[in-house]
């Protein structure tokens, strides 16, 4: 499904494909912008390397660089310092329309002045494939993105998420080593975002072209991704599955800005074997798989996630870590409640817990309690 | 007044002021210059209503020649200005930044000067020994006898000069909007800066060349100015014969069924120039 037309010999040359060479990697990558006379480093030194088929997602909030990443691999922007590699060859400095891959702008920049299908046969004819053969696949991929029927259309003529299979099909229909997605389906609105969430997902398994996808909506990302890595300020906090983005955040940011989860900080107090323990007030203690850095007296950052957490009104035993606190609030959110609960040291800690009948605990509000988790489900943050 | 009075109302309202201008300014005029174009007699027995068709066939057959001139100086300097205008446009709507409306204020700067002031420095500046022809004729790049002003070249220059701004305008307008992305996207799909240009660009300016080509050709055309300051006797326009009938000769029915001649032939032309552009297309781009 990846072999390439062979056309004007204008796109690099296909490398022998192999599956340990990766799609797309990138060196120490850097990208300083010059606005007003200041320098902007927009991207201060990241390094990937995406596999050949991986629906591979770049998260991150606002300005953290995803956008001028993506534009370094398309072509659009070269880095300051570093390099692009598309399979294993060096692009760093090949302009865009010698690059085997495609992107789909947020925008979509479909072209307003052509229909549907000169929309999507653009590439094609630059490519200078047979007449015939352009015609077979343009029809197929309208297929594929189901729109047969209306090719005749103006983009403005279409709604939005119509709109968004067209740019998709354009860029799919030239078969490319690997389609860049930058927010593609931020301009829609929720229900429309989530079936083509899942049909993105489709069209993916099914031309097994490797996608790298921008968004700042986690759920998206999480959903979608064979793996993320999630940036900040221009460097990436983490690369990896999204279970493990999830379940075991690398650092503080990544465990803020993933779902909601507890920050905590505590002493510790004493290192046995694997394991750390904190203290954090009287009756406390919380454990931690011990990584050989910190040392006693020393101050650990960890997170815990809210769903993990039990909340009971006893002083549970066994070997838990347990933190006991106040409860400040309770909302009832139909499948599960959400508590809020305050520690001695003042910090606060949300807990859900499922509404399943017989589990149901009834803590009210100013109630002390027993918060209490398995030390696996915690872990020290960078 | 109930409201649904006053909202049926409404439309009307705005546009009677506007409607009244064109009754009084417009409509009027044209009525009474189509109804001279019909009179028969002269200035001093006066003009009376005959439906006197021979002005239309006089004029055509003593002027066709200061007809078909002005098409082909009409139609030169637009070419010339779609020329020299394009990259202009071009340059300001693509690489002038954040300066942009810097370079539209110098483009138009020349154009707060008077239409005939402008006309008569170019005069000074074609003339035969003047600030451009003297220097080079006193170093022999130019033979003596050589001249500029009273030729078809210097009308042509002229009628390119003053209208420059109608056509670069909507143009830049056109360009300005073309969204970067779109020329990124064309980039990605494998087209290089000239398949670009040729293919998005510049179908994406037409509606904008369109528009500056109707808002030069039709002045210039039917321009006098030009001609009697930069021309000669060989350089007459239709413009020209107009004037002279209705301010020296006063043969009003002539005058009158010349501009009704001319401006038949400027609305065939448009019609027929809309129709080969295609402008249903063309306004529909320009809507978007
Ligand atoms: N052309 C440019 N000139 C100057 N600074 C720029 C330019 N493009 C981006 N930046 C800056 O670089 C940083 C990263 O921008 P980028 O567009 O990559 O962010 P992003 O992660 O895509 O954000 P968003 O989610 O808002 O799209 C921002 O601080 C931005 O202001
Ligand atoms: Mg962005």
């Amino acid at each position: 499904m990846t072999d390439i037309q062979a056309g004007t010999g204008a796109v690099v040359a296909a490398a022998p494909v192999s599956a340990d060479v990766p799609a797309i990697e990138l060196d120490s990558v850097v990208k300083d912008y010059v606005s007003h006379g200041e320098v902007v480093q927009a991207v201060k030194g990241v390094s990937l390397s995406i596999a050949e088929g991986e629906f591979f997602s770049l998260l991150g909030p606002s300005g953290c660089g995803k956008t001028t990443t993506m534009r370094m691999i398309a072509g659009f922007e070269e880095p300051t310092r570093g390099s692009v590699r598309l399979r294993g060859e060096d692009v760093t400095n090949v302009p865009p329309n010698r690059r085997d891959v495609n992107m789909v702008f947020q925008s979509y920049a479909l072209f307003p002045h052509m229909s549907v299908w000169e929309n999507v046969a653009f590439g094609l004819k630059r490519k200078k494939v047979p007449a015939d053969e352009i015609k077979r696949r343009v029809g197929d991929i309208l297929e594929v993105v189901d729109l047969v029927g209306r090719e005749k259309r103006r983009p403005r003529e279409m709604s939005g998420g119509q709109q968004q299979r067209v740019a998709l099909a354009r860029a799919l229909v030239n078969r490319p080593r690997a389609l860049l997605l930058d927010e593609p389906l931020g301009a829609l609105d929720l229900k429309l975002r989530q079936a083509m969430q899942i049909e993105l997902k489709r069209i993916q398994r099914d031309v097994g072209i490797t996608f790298v996808y921008v968004t700042h909506d986690q759920n998206e990302a999480l959903t979608m991704s064979d793996r993320i890595a999630v940036m900040n300020d221009g460097l990436v906090e983490q690369l990896a599955d999204p279970r493990e983005i999830y379940e075991r955040p690398a650092t503080k940011f990544v465990a803020g800005f993933i779902g909601t989860s507890n920050l905590l900080s505590g002493t510790v107090r004493q290192v046995t074997g694997a394991t750390a323990v904190l203290s954090f007030g009287a009756g406390d203690q919380v454990m931690v798989p011990a990584d050989g850095t910190a040392g006693v007296g020393d101050t650990v950052d960890l997170t815990v996630r809210p769903e993990k957490i039990t909340i009971s009104t006893e002083q549970p035993a066994g070997d838990l870590s347990i933190v006991r606190g106040t409860v400040a609030e309770v909302v009832y959110l139909g499948t599960y409640n959400s508590y809020t609960v305050v520690l001695a040291d003042g910090a606060d800690i949300t807990v859900f817990q499922q509404n399943a009948h017989d589990s149901t605990i009834t803590a009210g509000r100013g109630d002390t309690v027993w918060l209490s988790w398995q030390p696996r489900h915690s872990y020290a943050l960078r | 007044m109930s409201r649904r009075l006053r909202t049926a109302l409404t439309p009307y309202a705005l546009i009677f002021p506007g409607g009244i201008w064109l009754a009084i300014f417009f409509v009027v005029p044209m009525v009474v210059m189509l109804s001279l174009s019909l009179q028969s007699g002269s200035v001093e027995d006066g003009y009376a209503f005959t439906w006197n068709w021979h002005s239309y066939v006089d004029g055509l057959t003593n002027y066709h020649d200061q007809i078909i001139r002005s098409v082909i100086y009409g139609l030169s300097s637009t070419v010339i200005q779609i020329v020299i205008g394009f990259p202009v446009a071009y340059w300001i709507a693509f690489k002038g930044g954040r300066r942009k409306s810097v370079y539209l204020f110098l483009l138009l700067l020349p154009f707060l000067v008077s239409f005939v002031l402008r006309t008569i420095s170019w005069q000074f500046l074609l003339s035969d020994n003047g600030m451009l022809l003297g220097p080079l004729k006193g170093i022999g790049l130019l033979p003596e006898d050589f001249r500029v002003l009273a030729t078809p070249y210097a009308v042509i220059g002229g009628l390119a000069y003053n209208f420059l701004p109608f056509m670069v305008l909507p143009m830049y307008v056109a360009l300005e909007r073309i969204d970067p992305r779109v020329l990124e996207a064309a980039q990605d799909l494998y087209a290089s800066r000239f398949q670009t240009f040729l293919r998005v660009v510049l179908p994406l300016s037409l509606p904008g060349v369109f528009a500056g080509v109707l808002m030069t050709f039709v002045p210039a055309t039917s321009d006098y100015v030009n001609a009697s300051v930069l021309g000669g006797t060989n350089t007459t326009m239709i413009g020209n014969v107009i004037q002279n009938q209705y301010l020296i000769t006063q043969d009003y029915p002539t005058a009158s069924a010349l501009s009704f001649t001319l401006m038949a032939l400027l609305l065939v032309g448009i019609f027929a120039y809309a129709r080969a552009l295609g402008t249903e297309d063309v306004l529909e781009v320009a809507a978007r």
